[in-house]
């Protein structure tokens, strides 16, 4: 067993330590969250040129060929730099599904414009009552002659309003409940019926509820193409492979959290020492100093379950959804425990909007609630042990 | 031991009940029902002070010969009941709960007769200057000084986590007026007018991006010695039995048992691939596991009740009451977060403002659900960390 990392992902690490002490400080992010855009276009350059965009795809559309043990590295860093780039829905939660799913033409259109900074996605699965539940997906996609009529709403799609094109998962067959008749379609936002209504969620980010009234779109507009997914199951099983982006994603954002974690541990850590209240560093108060433990060591078991779920899942994917689920279920518990404490103790200060802390605190109370939480993924857990 | 209660609360619910029923406004339920905090939006809650003053039900707890309505303990919990099933917004604590009983306690017939009228009616808004930047937790270290001047002292100094202060017109606040000796013995308890010169107040942002707290500055402000509560230098006492009142004056457990049942009604509501939050075991364990807290404390804080009326004084139980009643808050927001899922990650600021026009892009049940949360946060930090009373119940009760 060897848990170090290669020459390459030493350099990846350094590179995206850097681009974080460089260009996201706290004043600077809290600004971004703010603008109309959320997030600064030139940054987003940044990330393209640094080849940040292309780590998991293949090479043939222009990619790295990474693993996710080197998204895993990336993320884990800019997680400390409080990300609120589309990274994850372009990368993993569309780019990776074209991958997965799409024609050899759209794979070559859209992962290599994706590789390059040229286009934003977004995917848009999530329904009122589909809570993680794919299946439960309804909205429909009606066929006609020359393609599909879409019609529904989704909700929480993240940085949708950055998007140049959209993912779209509706139903081409089956009913509500049924895993097989989903399909996913490549969208214009622009698109005639489409009403995007954009916010802020809590942690800074944008996202979008978005309707879909009459849309009419081409058969080419379906990721895999339209003969594989009118067929029931399809060879493109749009089910599964939405699954597995799923569970990239909580790959993803488990590396981000542990990232959120150690910075929260290590500020406060460093301000129990300088904080003082009744003639000393409140650092030196053992209760404190029992707690502080406690949060290291939920840092130190994140990061270790984090590696177990990578792992497990770069060795299969399919026999992965245990190891992923588990993470999911460990990063939402110790995020908590770790937010939490590090509001505490940061007194009223942890309270407020000027300092960081609450910023990280949001961002991992979110990620709880993204792909699953705590009891959703303690549940899937059960139905494999 | 008895635990019935008897036919007359039963006829004294039914009045505060028709009371309630016939003079709140829509508008002050809404305030009440959008209230992310326990400092519901000020106008609203003046509003519903004033309708309640009007009846002399301002300040329940107060003595009946300043204002007070001359309940027993299982009246002013009843009342308290009826005004959270409708919805009402909580009053604004710091007058009615703090200044008040310190008044009452400690003030001299001239600010008796001054003080209490104003703060029962409403026409004064109070702050509490206690926190400092340097003296949080370690309270007695505060470091804003009042020197003496004739009848006068002049004031320099910071406080900070006020609450409300811009809204306030006055402030009740602890000085330092003696560098000698303990810390707590230099200490001296100020009631003061916002608008003197030299005092500004600048806003602090919470992270649920709420303006609740401010920072107030004191440069060279002159403060008249009759404004005084208490003797010079003896504060402390005033603040431990304002502090006291703070911890231990409230009753946790009827709102708690109230905020659970909210939560429910939610999970009931939340629908997941065609059944319910609420219908999920798991769920439904953990809200079995938190009402059955919420009764235990609700228990205990009936004993100090019942200890309360045989005439014993609140001691370091309030302490005990404190801390269970701010952590079962704390988790009760956390079921919430739990049932409403993905739909607590829209930032809604602009839409949970009473008589906000801004459309809402969740459903209405779980507008409120991430910023109680985020609030609750405070609660085992503010009015004494539960760090802070759990050190206290170590000294005092098991004498450690």
């Amino acid at each position: 067993m060897d848990f170090s990392l290669s020459e390459e992902q030493r350099m990846l690490k350094d590179s995206a330590a850097r681009f974080v002490k460089k260009e996201c400080q706290f004043e600077q992010r809290r600004e971004q969250m703010r603008s109309p855009l959320g997030y600064s276009d030139e940054q987003w350059a940044q990330m393209a040129e640094l080849g940040w965009l292309c780590i998991p795809f293949n090479e043939e559309y222009g990619g790295l060929g990474g693993s996710l043990v080197d998204v895993m590295v990336l993320l884990e860093e800019l997680g400390k730099g409080l990300m609120v780039e589309p990274w994850l829905s372009t990368v993993i939660l569309s780019g990776r599904l074209i991958e997965m799913l799409g024609t050899e033409q759209q794979k070559q259109e859209v992962i290599t414009a994706v590789c390059s900074g040229q286009m934003k996605l977004a995917l848009a699965y999530s329904e009122v009552g589909v809570r993680q539940q794919l299946a439960a997906i309804s909205m429909e996609a009606t066929p006609r002659a020359d393609g599909f009529v879409l019609n529904g709403e989704k909700t929480l799609v993240l940085s949708a309003q950055a998007a140049d094109q959209l993912l779209v998962v509706a139903r081409t067959s089956g009913k509500a409940g049924d895993e097989q008749g989903l399909s996913v379609f490549l969208i214009d936002p622009n698109a005639e019926g489409i009403t995007l209504s954009g916010y802020a969620t809590v942690d800074g980010y944008r996202a979008a509820n978005i309707t879909f009234d009459n849309v009419q779109v081409s058969g080419s507009a379906v990721v895999g193409g339209v003969e594989t997914s009118l067929n029931d199951v399809g060879l493109n099983n749009a089910f599964d492979s939405l699954q597995v982006v799923m569970n990239e994603a909580i790959l993803a954002v488990g590396a981000e959290a542990v990232g959120v974690m150690d910075l929260l541990y290590q500020t406060t850590l460093e301000y129990t020492k300088i904080r003082k209240q009744f003639g000393v560093p409140i650092g030196k108060f053992q209760v404190l100093q029992h707690r502080l433990v406690d949060v290291f060591m939920q840092c130190e078991q994140s990061r270790s379950v984090l590696l177990m779920a990578v792992l497990h899942y770069v060795e299969s994917v399919k026999e992965s959804n245990k190891s992923i689920s588990g993470l999911k279920v460990q990063i939402g518990k110790s995020g908590r425990q770790v937010g939490q404490e590090a509001i505490q103790l940061h007194g009223g200060m942890g309270m407020t909007d000027e300092l960081d802390v609450g910023y990280y605190f949001k961002r991992l109370t979110c990620i709880d609630a993204l792909f699953g939480n705590v009891d959703f993924h303690l549940e899937r857990y059960a139905t494999l042990v | 031991m008895d635990l019935t209660i008897g036919l007359k609360y039963h006829e004294f619910r039914e009045q505060i009940q028709k009371f309630i029923r016939e003079n709140i406004t829509d508008d002050i339920r809404e305030a009440g029902r959008l209230a992310t905090s326990v400092f519901a939006e000020p106008k609203r809650a003046m509003a519903w002070q004033k309708i309640l003053y009007k009846q002399g039900w301002a300040a329940p707890h107060w003595p009946k010969q300043f204002g007070g309505t001359g309940w027993d303990v299982v009246e002013r919990s009843i009342f308290a009941q009826e005004c959270l099933k409708a919805n009402a917004p909580p009053l604004i604590p710091m007058s009615l709960l703090m200044c008040g009983p310190c008044i009452i306690g400690y003030g001299t017939e001239e600010q008796k007769a001054e003080y209490l009228p104003k703060i029962l009616s409403g026409q004064d808004f109070w702050c509490q200057g206690y926190s400092e930047p340097g003296a949080g937790s370690d309270l007695a270290s505060l470091q804003t000084f009042a020197e003496s001047d004739g009848d006068d002292y002049i004031v320099n100094g910071t406080k900070i986590w006020t609450t409300y202060a811009q809204y306030a017109n006055k402030m009740f606040c602890l000085v330092r007026t003696s560098r000698e000796g303990k810390p707590q013995q230099g200490i001296t308890f100020l009631l003061l007018d916002m608008n003197t010169p030299g005092i500004s107040v600048e806003p602090i942002i919470g992270l649920d991006q709420v303006h609740e707290q401010n920072t107030v500055f004191f440069d060279n402000v002159r403060i008249p010695k009759a404004n005084r509560i208490g003797k010079e230098n003896d504060g402390w006492s005033v603040a431990k039995y304002l502090l006291m009142f703070e911890r231990g004056g409230q009753e946790y457990a009827p709102a708690l048992h109230f905020q659970l049942a909210e939560v429910r009604n939610i999970a009931e509501q939340v629908d997941v691939a065609g059944t319910s939050v609420w219908q999920n075991p798991f769920f439904k364990r953990k809200y079995c596991e938190l009402e059955i807290e919420i009764s235990a404390l609700e228990f205990t804080e009936n004993r100090i009740k019942s200890a309360l009326t045989n005439g014993q004084n609140p001691g370091p139980e309030a302490s005990m009451t404190k801390i269970r009643g701010t952590e079962i808050t704390q988790a009760i927001t956390e079921l919430a977060l739990e049932a409403v899922g993905e739909f607590a990650l829209p930032l809604q600021v602009d839409v949970i403002e009473p008589g906000s026009t801004c459309v809402s892009v969740v459903p209405e049940y779980a507008q409120t659900v991430m910023p109680k949360y985020l609030n609750a946060r405070a609660t085992s930090i503010y009015g004494g960390s539960n760090e802070v009373q759990r050190g206290i119940i170590a000294k005092m009760v098991l004498g450690l």
